[in-house]
């Protein structure tokens, strides 16, 4: 009798239901889907990940629906995960991405899982990464990751992609502000959903103007935009959109590329045609000039950030850490430690190999 | 000093010593709310009315803002039409049922359709499965329809059809059974729900996108202006909004905010205001709450008199006018002591008459379990009946007209629904606030609170958690025979082979043509169903150029 | 870690009552379960497909239209079609108490009728996982 095949081989070969199991088992932090997924590591890099963002009510599912629709007309499968954040209050969540997905429901070539941001460090869920890389080696050509651009913390999510979509919308009066907080950096194409709204042509104007000044800035300074990017967190450190760390694209004049802005209408498919090519676009770009490998080594970066956050956390919130958390708190109010005393204790205990 | 001023110095002193007292024993609970949540004070008075005009906020029966009733004389005149929504199984069931409930003094009949012809399928497609005949009668084609008013004259009763994604072919097919019997379309009286809004709303049997669909509602609204004058073209429905657990304000506000968005359509669509506006109709929903939902009533007829006056400048008084069906809340049944509905329905029934409606369905005790038994219906009518008859409340308008507590309710009402469409407007209308979740958002809010009440003990709903006994399982209910499915679809087969396949394909294929262009789609649609296309192939022809809708927000 | 339960609430069918479903949705949120909500119309095939990929802990699934008994045991010849047997799958809705028996011998673990407060769903569901 042959021997049971193990997760990562059901895994490899596609199966939906071990894809399944694996990614819930990293969300757990399960030490055997660690495993899983570390043997089929040399499997990953295949696909192309895109990351979807932007601020709630901007219609991302739906035009992830109909770029599922379109791709799948090239007969290239795709992955998808939708994050969704979880209650602050009670730590469940209501998923409601696939809703909107309905016409791939029953799609082999399709894989659609909802994750919960269980964001215990803001937006960044511990297994979106992970999942993408899960899709990756159950041969998913495409993985999209599709999350609620509010906060410099989805922005991480999406640092982990190959192509970073910026959605905004006319009529959500702050769209731009959004953009404006930081996350104009990391887009690699700007979308201008609702095209078909009043408002919609100003959008796009000043989503220019801003990666015009932007750009001219970078062009004469860019030492100034990384530090700018500095406070929001470590991420920022290693934009890698169109003003990130990446070198920007110049054209013949010398003048800097920007990135595409597309106007799509999301509900009738209005524009889907032309965001699929410059996704491709900007695919077949970073494999000529070098730049996948510069984003990869980026999100490697993000990637183990992410891991080692989530470890000490982890760590901290056993009943170990919190136990020794507890002691020092007390020693800080009672004036025994100060603060940064009591921290560099916690931490050398969290770190030095013995677990706290 | 004024008396205004006396009765102010009064009531300060007596509720000082009623504070006092209360100090020492408590009343019932610290806050007392409406069926909705709203607060309830002690006592009202005539300080609860200060600064509200009688003449222009109250007014006489039959005159704006007609806050009192839109007849002079109401139930005196005549009693509202008592009307049970009804239909099940297959054609000839609900033909039975028909006579049965006109029989039994039922003065118009109200049909209830099965989801698959509720979203435009026939029985024989795949998502029908185990859904035929269910929750009302199947119509597959005329062929249905004319078995379905066999024998009962259509120039004699007026029909409601609780119809909306599809509304244009039912009502084609009720204009073609009427040819048939030798009835012209201008004899024939009735409604049609066509109300499509609250379907993406609360309801959920849609088919197109707003967009087209406003178009077939409009080009209904222009066709039967011309030629079914008497025809209610459409019922714009808060029932299903409060059955989806809105509040009573916002019943009446979401309700007349769709109402405001099908008349700009019509505008737009170039209608005269006062060439559809007499045949709009409203249907709302009736709780247990009598105060609240008398007041809900006056309240939603004088707001919509203001809006038609003020926004749209209709002139033709019957414009003005909110004419409504209520039915009792389906909601409000307990499966538990199913037996104690009968006196819920009763005080929501009496509420609706108080609160003058123009028709009226009871629900039967048994609707939490499954569909009505006969013997169900016949108390749930009969409970209309003793109200018409020997409550009393049927011998004067609007009676509760003057109760400080009943005024006060109606002009909360009213403002929190001004409130809420003002909120509306500012989105860009029904349909954008829709389309954005707006109001799916707030109705759910609502119905969570109202869960939680319950579940928590605040809110007591007799039999259910508290005053419970032990209870075997029901009997006795009503159950659809499972081979309807089956008979419908046989039925499709034959009738396939046995209709002229050409016309029918011709037909098709200018409708498609019409779909394409702006002209009106209710002539293609009636040729279509002369011919004896089915339903489900008519509404493929308009899916293929309308598209389907898809909700995009969940809460 | 604490393992977080999963469940998916649908509504099979065409009827578009969604009051109910939503109410639990948001009550098992608030109890800390993380729930996928697919909404309206949805198929056998869509719920079974969609429970294998968001790996559901559980599938609940209101109807109020009736065709429980041939939409219930069409999910579950599905499921086992797959291969999935560790989901527990509930029903709410408008389901005649004569019908619980025939519906539980094809695997429905549980109808939860009409004025069912949520937090019997919710015990139900944390008592009787299949996967621990």
């Amino acid at each position: 009798m042959p021997a049971e095949r193990s997760l990562s081989e059901r895994v490899a070969a596609g199966e939906a239901r071990a894809v399944a199991r694996l990614i819930s088992g990293l969300e757990d932090g399960e030490p055997r889907a660690v495993a899983a997924l570390r043997s089929l590591h040399r499997a990953t890099g295949k696909a192309h990940i895109v990351g979807i963002t932007g601020p709630p009510g901007s219609g991302k599912s739906t035009l992830t629906d109909k770029l599922i629709r379109h791709l799948r007309g090239t007969g290239a499968r795709v992955g998808v995960i939708a994050v969704d954040p979880s209650s602050p209050f009670s730590g469940g969540a209501i998923l409601g991405d696939r809703l909107r997905m309905q016409d791939h429901a029953t799609d082999p070539g399709v894989f659609i899982r909802s994750l919960a941001s269980r964001g215990k460090l803001g937006g960044l869920s511990r297994a979106t990464a992970a999942a993408a890389r899960v899709l990756d080696a159950a041969g998913y050509d495409w993985v999209i990751i599709e999350t609620v651009g509010v906060g410099q913390s989805e922005v991480d999510i999406v640092r982990i992609a190959d192509t970073v979509v910026l959605v905004s919308v006319p009529g959500l009066g702050d769209d731009i502000q959004v953009i404006k907080a930081g996350i104009m950096e990391i887009g690699d194409i700007f979308v201008v959903n609702k095209a078909d709204r009043e408002g919609a042509d100003r959008v796009v104007r000043e989503i220019k103007g801003m990666l015009e000044t932007a750009a001219a800035l970078s062009m004469s300074q860019p030492a100034a935009l990384l530090s700018q990017g500095g406070h929001h967190g470590a991420s920022a450190l290693t934009g890698t959109g169109a003003f990130g760390s990446t070198a920007m694209a110049l054209d013949e004049t010398g003048h800097p590329i920007l990135p595409p802005i597309i106007k799509t209408v999301a509900a009738t498919g209005e524009g889907v045609a032309e965001l699929a090519a410059a996704i491709a676009a900007h695919r077949s770009n970073l494999a000529t000039s070098g730049g996948l490998e510069a984003r990869r080594l980026e999100g490697a970066v993000t990637e183990m950030r992410g891991l080692i956050a989530y470890r000490l956390l982890d760590e901290l919130e056993g009943p170990k850490g919190r136990e020794l958390e507890a002691r020092l708190a007390r020693a800080v109010v009672d004036k025994e430690y100060d603060a940064y005393e009591a921290a560099d204790i916690l931490f050398a205990a969290l770190t030095q190999g013995g677990r706290a | 000093m004024s008396e205004i001023e006396n009765l102010r110095k009064a009531i300060q002193a007596w509720n000082a010593g009623v504070d006092k007292a209360v100090a020492k024993f408590p009343e019932r609970r610290t806050d007392f709310v409406t069926g909705s949540g709203a607060p309830v004070a002690r006592l009202y008075t005539p300080l609860d009315l200060e600064g509200r005009g009688y003449q222009a906020e109250i007014g006489l029966p039959g005159e704006y803002p007609y806050t009192r009733g839109v007849q002079n004389t109401m139930y005196r005149g005549r009693f509202w039409t008592m009307r049970q929504y009804a239909g099940f199984a297959s054609a000839e069931e609900s033909n039975k049922r028909y006579k049965f409930l006109l029989k039994a003094g039922q003065t118009g009949l109200s049909v209830a359709f099965d989801l698959p012809t509720q979203i435009g399928y026939d029985s024989d497609h795949p998502l029908s499965a185990g859904e035929v005949g269910k929750v009302g009668v199947a119509i597959d084609s005329l062929e249905d329809m004319e078995t379905l008013f066999d024998g009962i004259p259509l120039d004699q009763v007026s029909t409601s059809m609780t119809i909306n994604a599809p509304a244009a072919v039912l009502l084609a097919m009720y204009i073609a059974v009427a040819e048939k019997q030798g009835v012209g379309p201008d004899k024939l009286n009735g409604t049609i729900q066509n109300d499509i809004l609250k379907e993406y709303v609360a309801r959920g049997t849609y088919i197109y996108p707003p967009e087209p669909s406003m178009r077939l509602i409009t080009n209904i609204f222009e066709y039967c202006s011309k030629q079914v004058p008497n025809w209610n073209t459409i019922s714009i429905s808060g029932y299903h909004i409060r059955e989806a657990g809105s509040t009573a304000a916002q019943e009446v506000a979401f309700t007349i905010a769709d109402g405001i968005a099908y008349v700009e359509a019509a505008i737009k669509a170039g209608l005269g205001v006062d060439d559809f506006g007499p045949r709009l109709s409203f249907f709302f929903n009736a709780h247990n709450d009598l105060f609240e939902e008398v007041a809900k009533f006056r309240a939603a007829r004088r707001v919509w008199a203001k809006i038609m006056k003020e926004r749209f400048a209709a002139k033709n008084p019957k414009s003005l006018m909110l004419r409504f069906h209520t039915q009792t809340g389906g909601s409000t049944l307990t499966a538990q002591q199913a037996d104690n509905n009968i006196v819920r329905v009763a005080i929501q029934a009496l509420s609706a008459v108080l609160g003058g409606t123009q028709s009226l369905h009871t629900n039967s005790k048994d609707e939490a379990l499954a569909l009505p038994t006969e013997a169900s219906v016949r108390i749930a009518l009969r409970t209309q009946q003793i109200i018409a008859n020997e409550s009393g409340a049927a011998e004067t308008v609007d009676p509760l007209a003057g109760s400080y507590y009943v005024e006060s309710l109606t002009n909360r009402i009213e403002t929190e629904a001004l409130a809420y469409i003002k909120r509306i407007d500012e989105q860009g209308g029904a349909v954008k606030a829709i389309e954005g979740g707006f109001v799916q958002k707030e109705i759910q809010e609502s119905a969570y609170a109202y869960q939680m009440a319950v579940e928590k003990g605040d809110r007591v709903v007799v039999g259910l958690n508290k005053f419970q006994i032990e209870e075997g399982k029901p009997t006795g209910l009503l159950r659809v025979d499972p081979s309807v499915g089956e008979g419908q679809v046989q039925k499709i087969k034959a009738l396939k082979a046995r209709r002229d396949g050409a016309r029918v394909a011709a037909a098709l294929s200018e409708l498609e043509k019409a779909a394409k262009g702006d002209s009106n789609l209710m002539p293609p649609i009636l040729e279509a169903v002369r011919a004896y296309a089915t339903l489900g192939e008519v509404s493929d022809v308009l899916r293929k150029v309308f598209g389907e809708y898809r909700p995009s927000v969940m809460f | 870690m604490e393992r977080k339960i999963r469940v998916l609430v649908a509504k099979p069918g065409l009827d578009g009552h969604d009051r109910g479903a939503k109410v639990i949705a948001r009550a098992l949120r608030d109890a800390g379960m993380e729930v996928i909500y697919t909404g309206l119309r949805q198929t056998p095939e869509q719920i079974v497909t969609a429970a294998v990929q968001e790996d559901a802990d559980v599938v609940a699934m209101s109807i109020l239209s009736g065709a429980h008994n041939h939409l219930f045991p069409r999910v579950m010849e599905l499921l086992a079609e797959k291969g999935v047997d560790d989901v527990l799958v509930v029903g709410g809705g408008v389901i005649p108490e004569d019908d619980y028996d025939f519906l539980k011998s094809k695997g429905i673990a549980a109808i939860f009728g009409p004025g069912t407060p949520t937090g019997s769903t919710i015990e139900f569901i944390r008592n009787n996982l299949k996967r621990k």
